[in-house]
């Protein structure tokens, strides 16, 4: 067991390095025009040049980027070109506004699409077709439209719930879950729409396997066959499920922290690119790969908990 | 929907069934048969050609201004949709806006396609150190989120939408790679492209013949989703601010819209209305697709209504008959007139099984014996209840010490694997992958007897022993996956005799077995047979098998019996012309076989 954590932990490791060296040569390729974006459409050749010799922007690539992972190292991710603001400092900020938006979605998500996909692939009938619908539905509307839609629906019609900003929740609990309400319900949809169907795939998947016809024969009780053997075989596609799901929602959340104005890293992201802010942009990059890599090892050790042939001898 | 590739459906990565379906005209004749997939083309259609005729059918350019018009209501005088807050024309942008979403799909529809084909065509045919690389190029892509790499290279190149949706499209291929390889693989696995390879046909001739026309179903179907997903994006894209302002797009009416959602929330409907409805389109036709191209693979779901009636009608008929049975007190297990069906429609049922009596004494060991789709395996399953759930059961009775176990389901349930037991057939997939062999043992054990955890690990030790397992301890910590077929088969017996059943059904214990395993195993269920009294019904298509080991044997053909008899009489004289193909037939293959030798 502890071989395969450390294993999946160089492998994290290597993928961190490679995804974020090509980040970094793409969005740092162009130092003259980071320089001249930085200053404005109004400055002068040299003093274009001047500004990238000031930021290091003339240095070659590789320098750059090692100069970044050393930085990196100590925890320094650079300062902003433009307000001088440290990277990390403006990402401990933003961090928690994505990860509330997230992790209540994933709590949700987890739980009515457990229930609804292990529900219809047992009972079927009209669950069924209800989860049917759900899918297509959430399917067919984008986060961000369902979420223009909520807000016209419950902030502006029915003015109940707020349309932007953000409450911590260290300020204020109560008004940290009414800050996320909807924005979570916008996220909601799409990811309950994914998941559920997947695990309705994996139950019936698990439920058809020959050993549980044998395990029937041997006279072990209905209950004890799903909890015992059905579940426990099918939590392992279920995990892949909800790790993809998580990371579509790293997607999802950038539109609709854009729509709602919540101060997070994808609303950063875009900000950050408007403006040509670079090592921002190249902040937020970082601290998603790290989340999604996170997220990913998760779902690969507790999957080898659950599947001893996922094990690494 | 969240946004992104990862929403793009994966179950369509395992689907080794579509291999061989090709795309026909039949599949466009029963698509049109299909409302949703019809709904999905017609849209489509529409947004193809008002993107085309956009210049002309246009009222108004798409940038034009007419400060009169400013936040005009939907359906005032010369704007349908209304106008926005400069006073553009709202359905004329969107109008001209279809140009670019019809755009961004074409993009990333051929750039992922491009790289997912090529790159699963490559590394499906060749494997190795190749594919080793493209998997893990396709993992990592597929560990980013799409629209944060968009927003990456926005902060390099500023806006650039025909660039942002050739981003889309890398990081989609990674869905199509891995379905394309899968197939790949799957077809070059399969005999005819190793014969077109003896043939002397160059690989790219064989790879443009073959995989290129069992790739093409799944990828159709794949390609619908992925073009959903890039209407969303390239939509999403705009409206957080990162098109080309002078643009007319979607994406972009939606955000002026947006932005003035307190003034005039009307106006956000249309794009909204026009970006959904075009997913759902095409959603649809891939979700029609889907159903059309992997039609046989999805098995018919009868009403309850209906399986309640045909239930009610065989118990009905179970009471009027059981006084028919008092006369065969004798027999142990007995079969009487079973049917089994399973569903072709909502409201019909196709019989598989139509009415076989069998009937089996105390340590009589009784042969099934049949060609493979014969309905032997059914029979089975219906003995010990354990058919497939959509499987129904049309009539006749199952007898046990008397007693009609089809009629009563708690009695079919005490029986179950405490008096009658089952051998499977295929030993490696009929063991919990997820539990040591000792764990679900015990658990069967248990839960049929209810003793003590260390009484029935004891009993099972010696279980072990007795199949011919000599470090049964240490098997008992193994894993399935870590011991071989013939060990997993042995097990698997030992599963159904430690309840010290009095039945035993098993469904060729020996065919997935190397043959001199096979003998081993025969030998030891003969052996259990007469150690224990134990009655067995041995389904198999291996007439050598029958010879070997039964005393009676039934032989089937097309769901009903053709011939009964003991073996001896039924082997020197054959009556039913079926049995004397099938005897002449098997001796043939031992003639060969011994030429072989």
């Amino acid at each position: 067991m502890f071989r395969t954590i450390v294993i999946l932990l160089l492998r994290s490791v290597g993928v961190l390095l490679i995804v974020s060296f090509f980040t970094f040569c793409i969005t740092y390729s162009d130092g003259i025009g980071i320089a001249r974006s930085v200053l404005g459409l109004n400055a002068s050749d040299e003093q274009v040049a001047a500004k990238a010799a000031e930021l290091g922007l003339d240095r070659p690539l590789i320098v750059q980027y090692l100069d970044w992972l050393s930085g990196l190292l100590t925890g320094d991710l650079g300062a902003s070109f433009l307000t001088g603001q440290s990277v990390a400092e403006a990402l401990s900020s933003r961090v928690p506004v994505t990860l509330s938006l997230i992790i209540l979605t994933m709590i949700l998500t987890t739980i009515i699409s457990v229930v609804l996909g292990v529900t219809s692939a047992l009972y079927g009938g009209w669950l069924d077709r209800v989860l049917q619908f759900i899918s297509v539905l959430g399917a067919a509307i984008p986060g961000y439209i369902l979420g223009i839609g909520l807000i016209f629906a419950f902030a502006i019609a029915i003015p109940y719930f707020p349309a932007t900003g953000y409450i911590r929740l260290t300020d204020s609990p109560q008004g940290w879950l009414w800050s996320l309400t909807l924005p979570v319900l916008a996220l909601l949809v799409g990811a309950i729409a994914n998941a559920a169907s997947q695990f309705r795939g994996s139950m019936l998947d698990a439920l058809s396997q020959d050993y549980v016809r044998t395990l029937r024969s041997r006279g072990i009780p209905e209950s004890q066959l799903l909890f015992r053997h059905v579940l426990r075989n099918a939590g392992g596609p279920g995990l892949v499920v909800l790790s993809l799901t998580t990371l579509g929602l790293f997607g999802g959340a950038l539109f609709i922290e854009a729509i709602f104005a919540l101060p997070g890293v994808g609303l950063l992201s875009v900000s950050a690119a408007l403006a040509g802010d670079v090592p921002m942009v190249m902040g937020v990059v970082l601290v998603v790969i790290v989340l999604v890599l996170v997220v990913n090892l998760l779902a690969d050790v507790l999957g080898s908990l659950l599947n001893p042939k996922a094990r690494i001898r | 929907m969240t946004v992104d590739q990862h929403q793009i459906d994966p179950n369509v990565d395992g689907t080794a069934a579509l291999t061989k379906k090709r795309v026909r005209r039949s599949t466009f004749r029963s698509l049109m048969k299909n409302p949703f997939a019809v709904f999905g083309i017609v849209v489509l259609s529409i947004v193809v050609a008002v993107g085309i005729l956009a210049p002309w059918i246009a009222p108004y350019p798409p940038n034009a201004t007419d400060l009169a018009a400013t936040n005009a209501p939907p359906f005032s005088a010369g704007h349908l949709l209304g106008a926005d807050a400069s006073g553009r024309d709202i359905l004329s942008r969107l109008i001209w806006g279809t140009r670019q979403t019809i755009v961004a799909c074409v993009i990333v529809l051929s750039v992922s396609l491009v790289l997912g084909l090529t790159g699963g065509l490559i590394a499906g045919f060749y494997r190795g150190r190749l594919e080793a690389v493209t998997n893990f190029v396709s993992d990592v892509l597929q560990s980013l989120p799409g629209i944060l790499t968009i927003v990456a290279f926005f902060a390099l190149t500023g806006p650039n939408i025909p660039l942002s949706m050739t981003v889309f499209g890398v990081m989609v291929a990674p869905s199509l790679y891995r379905l394309v390889r899968s197939v790949v693989i799957s077809v070059r696995s399969e005999l005819y492209v190793d014969a077109a390879k003896v043939v002397g046909l160059s690989d790219l001739r064989i790879v443009g013949r073959h995989v290129l026309s069992a790739v093409r179903a799944p990828v159709i179907v794949q390609g619908a989703f992925v073009l959903a997903t890039a209407v969303a994006i390239v939509g999403g894209v705009d409206l957080i601010g990162l098109g080309d302002p002078s643009q007319a797009s979607w994406g972009r009416v939606l955000q002026d819209a947006f932005n003035n959602i307190y003034t005039n929330p009307a106006n956000v409907i249309w794009p909204a209305l026009v970006i959904s409805l075009t997913i759902l389109a095409f959603v649809l036709l891939g979700n029609a697709l889907r159903d059309t191209l992997q039609a046989s693979n999805r098995s018919a779901a009868l009403k309850p209504s209906r399986r309640r009636a045909l239930n009610t009608t065989a118990q009905d008929a179970r009471v009027a008959g059981e006084h028919d049975h008092a006369a065969r007190q004798e027999v142990l297990l007995s079969v009487r007139g079973l049917r089994v069906g399973y569903p072709s429609s909502s409201e019909e049922v196709t019989e598989v099984v139509h009415g076989v009596d069998i009937d089996v004494r105390k340590g009589e060991i009784h042969g099934l014996v049949g060609e493979s789709g014969s309905g032997k395996s059914q029979i089975a399953f219906s003995i010990i209840g354990i058919l497939p759930r959509e499987a129904v059961v049309l009539g006749g009775s199952v007898y046990f010490d008397g007693k009609d176990l089809l009629a009563d389901p708690a009695r079919m349930r005490k029986v179950r694997g405490r008096r009658i037991a089952y051998v499977p057939q295929e030993p490696m997939s009929n063991l919990d992958p997820s539990f040591t062999i000792g764990a679900q043992l015990t658990y069967g054990l248990r839960s049929a007897t209810g003793v003590s955890k260390k009484a029935a690990r004891a009993k099972l030790l010696e279980l072990l022993q007795r199949v011919g397992i000599r470090e049964a301890e240490r098997v008992m910590r193994l894993y399935p996956h870590e011991i071989s077929g013939g060990m997993a088969q042995r097990v698997l017996i030992c599963g159904a005799i430690a309840a010290d059943p009095d039945v035993i059904v098993a469904d060729e214990p020996t065919t997935a077995l190397d043959v001199t395993v096979q003998a081993e195993v025969l030998e030891l269920l003969r052996e259990l047979s007469s150690e224990r009294g134990l009655a067995m019904i041995i389904v198999t298509h291996n007439l050598g098998v029958v010879a070997d080991i039964c005393d009676t044997v039934s032989v089937m053909r097309a769901g009903r019996i053709v011939e009964q008899n003991d073996v001896d009489t039924l082997f020197a004289a054959p009556t039913n012309p079926y049995t004397q193909d099938l005897l002449e037939s098997s001796r043939k293959v031992e003639l060969m076989e011994v030429a072989d030798d």
